[in-house]
């Protein structure tokens, strides 16, 4: 019996091939991939922070009731730089955010902020990029939408472009 | 004129290839095996002859930018350097399939003039099946990819090849690879001829052995140019992404690998029968499902050419019929073959049976991790993609336990092997991977899986110079040559994987001209960021210079932009020193003066390249191990 189901075997595997071949012939593979945890809670984490001055960051800083940002960034990132006067703006408007310096070293990001602005409640660094593989991101910068429960609404992949701006403000302002 | 010379060469053939299906059958109805070759053999030359000249037809209209052909005119430009219009031919979809067809034309020629095996019944059924397989992809080419279709009128400019393609690393990476991929057709062929005619014999094993380490090494050297590619070309300083398209041909090469280890079983001792025809099939059938896969825009990649739906479903049932027809003539009879002869497990035969488990299991794991993301999108829609971590978890212990058992393997005698005294003739492959380790981590080497990863490929490299040097070295047979250097090669590849994963460091700055910056035992300096013009490109350079132990180095990444298509490519620069590379990427510029400067430092990351080379060299020498005896069956055969 064995024997002859380890003869049939390899026939019934290629035909679940052919089958899922066909299906996925109609698909269109030029669609970027989103984060499969929209929608989802955050991974746990905890991150430390930037300096002394600075707490760090951890999954608990997320679920406190308010609607938050997270802005995955690094110093050596020059998009992440033209995205730094709408996060700005997006603070002065009321919004928290709160940062990941991915693969990143605390000299470096501090340099950075004193030349870029700082408008982070909390920077919490994330120098193997471990945090960043389980939120599902595949680059920087990425911001992600968080509402009080801890879970992710949404994902903007690359930087936060002036146009950007209400609409974020106006999905927390929703959230909230 | 030549293209239609070319069309009609290729119909010709086609029609050659049916004789080869038809006649056949014809002939050996009327049990005349010797009418049957008379027929065949010249009808596969012909074949062979008649696909040649139509490649030559194509090659000639690159050359002379003949752009009244629609292909030429969409891959090609006047202004293109020589060689690009060349290997223009085949950095496309039409193109690389009609070398495809005629690589595999060629391995037809090969199996119907050198083969021997078991009976001219089974020479019959051989080139039969390789007419067969060069039929439906005559057919694929003339119904869906035509490489000769005009255009008229014909336009002054063609549109220009991808300057991603345009390298030189890409003459040589696509034929190598075919070589290899479209080699394994002739395995195949085995297995179904030898299925046909009840032939699984120790005689069937001997008889395709050489053209599994052919296909084999030809398949070796093509994965690692394209790996060599990648890493220079895409600038990621990787060197292995875990592509589907790198797995697609990743897979065929594991099959491939435990199958010329199951034919050693097969041929010496007449045992794994079921087993090695399996495997057999499943070589080339993997090469097929990686065309497949590549060409059918089933997933993204640098590959995917035309994404044509049509297409894909045209190879698809191309694939239902070669693999699908396989496998079940292979349900049908492996059950009448009888098993052949058992052995214990601590022997020769045993190790085998084990390389052959962890390979497949391996190969499980990267067929799982590639067509995963396909099935979930087919079943829920939803899209995934599976990256290095999964590899990296699930393969890691199996390449482990199997580079440390490869070392011992060849040491082991068939039938029963003495433990102790294989021991014995291992204690200084022991020590030398112990003295490695340690010196590795003097040298600053660190982690424990670092450390592990060095002192196996020690072992095993130690290992195997022991048999080519030892006291036995002088009655070395070919094949156990060829053996040892290709675990050779497998354990310089392994120290170069384990010592750039531990050591590699990746550092983006953001330079101005004069500034400086940090980066191992290296003082970098962007000098000065430059335009350049080049032959069919303008340039953004930037001068770097890399200061060392009193020496300085000036590196030169680039930002080359085509016009002919319009794209950007980055070139990178590799500073090599025999401890490491240093290499660097010019990125963007923030409008300010300001460049990013990527830079790694991948300590001994070349030995993963000149590893799988030798490798490679050690399958060849393997391969003309026996062929004293392959010409005495051929003569008698021929007497």
């Amino acid at each position: 019996m064995i024997r002859r189901l380890a003869v049939i075997l390899p026939l019934a595997a290629f035909l679940l091939f052919v089958v899922i071949a066909i299906r996925g012939l109609d698909s269109d593979p030029s669609r970027p991939i989103e984060s499969g945890m929209v929608g989802q809670p955050v991974p746990d984490f905890e991150l430390e922070g930037l300096n002394d001055a600075n707490p760090g960051l951890a999954a608990s800083d997320l679920r406190q009731g308010t609607v938050t940002l997270v802005n995955l960034f690094g110093s050596w990132c020059l998009p992440c730089r033209v995205e730094a006067p709408q996060l700005e703006r997006l603070a002065a408007s009321g919004a928290v955010v709160h940062a990941v310096a991915i693969r990143d070293e605390t000299q470096d990001v501090e340099e950075f902020l004193a030349e870029y602005g700082d408008p982070f409640s909390r920077i919490g660094m994330d120098p193997r990029g471990r945090m960043q593989i389980e939120f599902g991101a595949t680059g920087v910068p990425e911001t992600y939408l968080i509402d009080g429960d801890g879970v992710i609404r949404a994902q903007w992949i690359g930087e936060i472009r002036p146009e950007n701006v209400e609409e974020i403000l106006a999905r927390m302002e929703a959230l909230q | 004129m030549i293209p239609e010379l070319g069309h009609f060469a290729l119909w010709l053939a086609a029609a050659l290839a049916l004789v080869q299906l038809i006649g056949g059958e014809v002939e050996l109805r009327r049990k005349d095996d010797d009418a049957a070759l008379r027929l065949l053999v010249p009808a596969a030359i012909g074949q062979a002859l008649l696909c040649t000249g139509a490649f030559g037809a194509l090659i000639w209209a690159f050359t002379v930018s003949d752009f009244s052909v629609l292909l030429v005119a969409s891959h090609s430009h006047t202004e293109k350097p020589l060689l690009y219009k060349l290997t223009g031919a085949w950095a496309n979809h039409e193109g690389s399939m009609l070398l495809w067809v005629t690589v595999l034309a060629l391995f037809g020629l090969a199996a119907a003039a050198r083969a021997t095996g078991p009976g001219g019944r089974f020479r019959v059924r051989l080139i039969q099946t390789m007419g067969a397989i060069a039929l439906g992809f005559y057919a694929y080419l003339l119904v869906s990819s035509n490489p000769f279709l005009r255009l008229d009128p014909a336009p002054v400019e063609g549109r220009g090849l991808n300057p991603l393609l345009q390298d030189p690393g890409l003459a040589f990476h696509p034929p190598l690879l075919y070589l290899g991929y479209v080699g394994m057709s002739a395995t195949f062929a085995f297995a179904v001829a030898a299925l046909l005619e009840r032939q699984v014999t120790p005689a069937w094993g001997r008889a395709v052995r050489p053209w599994v380490l052919a296909a084999w090494s030809f398949l070796t050297a093509g994965i690692m140019l394209g790996s060599f590619w990648a890493y220079y070309e895409l600038g990621w300083g990787g060197w292995w992404f875990w592509d589907p398209v790198e797995n697609a041909s990743l897979m065929p090469w594991l099959a491939a690998t435990a199958l010329f280890h199951s034919v050693g079983v097969l041929a010496a001792r007449g045992a794994l029968k079921n087993w090695t025809i399996l495997l057999a099939v499943l070589a080339f059938s993997l090469s097929m499902v990686g065309t497949f896969i590549v060409r059918s825009g089933l997933l993204t990649s640098v590959h995917a050419f035309a994404v044509d739906p049509e297409r894909g479903l045209f190879l698809l049932i191309l694939l239902g019929i070669y693999v699908g027809g396989a496998l079940i003539l292979y349900a049908l009879r492996a059950s009448t073959v009888n098993e052949g002869a058992r052995f214990r497990f601590v022997s020769r035969e045993g190790a085998l049976v084990v390389n052959n488990l962890i390979l497949s299991a391996i190969l499980g794991v990267v067929f799982i991790g590639t067509l995963y993301p396909v099935a979930l999108e087919a079943i829920s829609g939803e899209r995934v993609s599976v990256g290095p971590p999964y590899y990296e978890t699930a393969l890691l212990p199996l390449i482990f336990v199997l580079l440390v058992l490869m070392a011992a393997g060849p040491f082991l005698k068939w039938r029963l092997a003495d433990l102790r005294a294989v021991g014995a003739r291992l204690l200084p492959a022991f020590v030398t991977a112990a003295v490695l380790a340690l010196v590795a981590v003097l040298f600053g080497l660190r982690g424990v899986l670092a450390a592990l990863g060095v002192a196996v490929a020690g072992w095993l490299g130690a290992a195997s110079l022991l048999i080519v040097l030892g006291p036995r070295a002088r009655r070395l047979s070919l094949s156990a040559t060829g053996t040892a250097l290709a675990h050779f090669g497998v354990a310089v590849t392994a120290l170069g994987i384990a010592a750039s994963a531990a050591g590699s460091i990746e550092r983006t700055y953001p330079l101005a001209p004069g500034e400086t910056a940090r980066i191992a035992d290296f003082e970098i300096r962007l000098d000065a960021v430059e335009p350049w013009a080049g032959p069919n490109y303008t340039s953004v350079r930037g001068l770097v210079s890399a200061a060392y132990d009193g020496n300085s180095e000036l590196l030169a990444p680039e930002r080359r932009a085509f016009v002919n298509p319009m794209q950007v490519t980055t070139e990178t620069d590799i500073l090599v020193r025999p401890s490491g590379n240093l290499y660097a990427v010019l990125g963007d510029g923030d409008g300010e003066g300001r460049w990013q400067v990527r830079l790694h430092w991948q300590p001994l990351v070349a030995l993963i390249w000149i590893g799988g080379l030798i490798a490679a060299g050690g399958g060849v020498v393997a391969a003309f191990a026996g062929g004293k005896r392959r010409a005495r069956e051929r003569r008698e055969a021929a007497a």
